[in-house]
């Protein structure tokens, strides 16, 4: 009995392990790639001197941050300073556990997969939030303002944007999300979705342009003020994990997840975690560029986007995706 | 199973805990964070009882809108704690008796509650194998679609009220025209006028 639930503890954690120490890595890589890509639109070099071409670069920054001293500013509120970043950290790796990379390889397999990301991921304002209140400093209380607003705006178009997919596939699993896009990608019919997608996934995980909760030249750097040393760098993991989220939700939901390109001789014969961690980085580039090239959104011309853009376009393209499905019979699951 | 004990009576321990913490704590960000503590214990416990929609659906909806906004007007209030030390006590009548009467309408609910006489031979969320998600979907969309579409109204009526009541048009507000301003030309901005001399130019505008 006991030693029945050791061995499922033990291989659950191994399970665990192998998703996340790889999701680390990735983070590590891909803020290399962000300062790379950024560097290149700019005509510089970027990070290219420690290690080969500079891949061990966030390993050199992370270990500066760990060995720097943690100051804890005394007019804070000790036990939510310290737990915001720590929530932050966990909520973005949380939801890792349920993106399938393959037919059978996932954490976890549930039936409401897409709305434990999304539930998981409208979380992630509570650690920018917890940060800007408990550093009692008016920075910090600023950017956790507009992050609150921004968060809680974009979130709601996201919603539609997942309910007009979900039209089309009649469940809440992601795997079959995936399998619901064997014949032709979302993208394709849902093109619009796709970009609105995109976008509020921008402003969902606070990167430019919409980054005014850190916006460095009005609010020196916002939430993340006060944070020093370790508990800094966790907010910045936590940010990019939450980023590679995005992109590996946008590439199940629109890209097809781990499906080829075409269910032809040489596409289908790279295994799938590597279709999926392809579609990652390419959605992740296009991130990368954008922060480069996009200049910053005044704060309410981020609102108005929001609420009078996309609220209004996702509406409609849930009611006409609805209409469509329901006109000409497409609806899944009829019984 | 005494896992699954275990575990329930955690996440029971959390909530009661939780709760009781949110009206006793000084502190009204605290309370807020503990509420929502409550709200994330009470959804772990949904999905334990196996109804993972309503356990995810309680999280989306509470902890990532209703809580958050909570948060939003709770932070902007500046807390006094000299008068937070005074003592609760003086809302200590109205407080047990609003908690009276809820104890009250409960009890009365639970007394005399009664099922449609074929509710649970008919009910989806017993007879068919279909994921919880369908069933809720099943149940609401055919035998409760006036009480569904009801709730709705009432949603939207308090929305229209909430907007009424605080929205004031202020004639003196310039506001951004995106097109008014992209669709301006050069016409319309700059004029070249001859100045004549020790006379001045008059500008209309």
């Amino acid at each position: 009995m006991i030693s029945e639930y050791l061995y499922i503890i033990f291989f659950d954690s191994l399970k665990i392990l192998a998703l996340i120490v790889p999701v680390l890595i990735a983070v590590a890589l891909i803020v290399w790639v962000d300062r790379r890509v950024w560097g290149l639109v700019q005509l510089r070099k970027g990070p290219n001197v420690v290690g080969p071409f500079g891949l061990l670069q966030t390993a050199a920054d992370a270990l500066k941050y760990i060995f720097k001293e943690i100051i804890i500013p005394a007019g804070s509120n000790k036990i939510i300073f310290i737990l915001a970043p720590v929530v932050t950290m966990s909520l973005a790796l949380l939801a890792w556990a349920v993106i399938p990379f393959g037919d059978n390889l996932y954490v976890t397999n549930i039936n409401v997969g897409i709305l434990y990301i999304f539930a998981v991921s409208s979380l992630g304002v509570y650690g920018i939030i917890m940060a800007g209140w408990a550093s009692n400093s008016k920075y910090p209380f600023l950017g956790a303002l507009r992050s609150a607003a921004q968060m809680v705006s974009y979130e709601v178009s996201i919603g539609l944007i997942i309910v007009t997919v979900l039209l089309c596939v009649g469940s809440l699993n992601l795997v079959d999300i995936v399998l619901a896009q064997k014949n032709i990608w979302f993208a394709i019919p849902l093109f619009p979705m796709f970009v609105i997608f995109f976008i509020s996934a921008l402003a969902e995980t606070n990167r430019p342009p919409f980054d005014l909760p850190e916006a460095e030249a009005e609010l020196v750097s916002g939430y993340q003020t006060e944070y020093s040393g370790m508990m800094y760098a966790l907010f910045w993991l936590g940010e990019y994990a939450n980023i590679l989220l995005m992109c590996a939700l946008g590439s199940i939901l629109f890209l097809g997840g781990w499906l080829p390109l075409l269910d032809i001789a040489p596409l289908n014969l790279i295994p799938s975690p590597l279709w999926l961690i392809f579609k990652i980085l390419l959605l992740f580039i296009v991130f990368a560029l954008i922060k480069a090239i996009v200049p910053r959104y005044r704060y309410d011309q981020l609102m108005r986007l929001g609420w009078k853009v996309f609220l209004p376009v996702s509406l409609f393209w849930v009611v006409l995706t609805a209409s469509f499905l329901f006109y000409f019979n497409l609806l899944p699951n009829q019984s | 199973m005494l896992a699954h004990a275990i575990i329930f009576y955690f996440f029971a321990f959390v909530t009661i805990t939780s709760s009781i913490m949110v009206i006793s704590t000084k502190n009204t960000v605290h309370a807020v964070f503990l509420l929502i503590l409550d709200f994330v214990s009470v959804s772990c416990l949904f999905i334990m009882l196996g109804a993972e929609f309503l356990g995810m659906i309680t999280l989306i909806v509470y902890v990532g809108a209703v809580a958050v906004l909570f948060l939003f007007v709770v932070m902007m209030i500046n807390i006094d704690f000299a008068e937070l030390k005074s003592g609760s006590l003086d809302y200590m009548p109205f407080g047990l008796l609003v908690g009276l009467v809820i104890l009250v309408e409960l009890g009365m609910m639970a007394v005399s509650w009664k099922y449609k006489p074929d509710f649970v031979v008919k009910n989806p969320m017993t007879t068919t194998t279909a994921s919880n998600t369908e069933s809720i979907g099943l149940l609401i969309y055919t035998d409760y679609f006036f009480f569904f579409q009801l709730a709705g109204f009432i949603l939207l009526v308090a929305m229209i009220g909430a907007i009424v009541l605080t929205f004031r048009r202020k004639n003196s507000l310039r506001r951004q025209d995106i097109t008014k301003q992209v669709s301006r030309e050069r016409e319309d901005a700059v004029e070249l006028i001859k100045v004549i001399s020790s006379k001045g130019v008059k500008i209309n505008d």
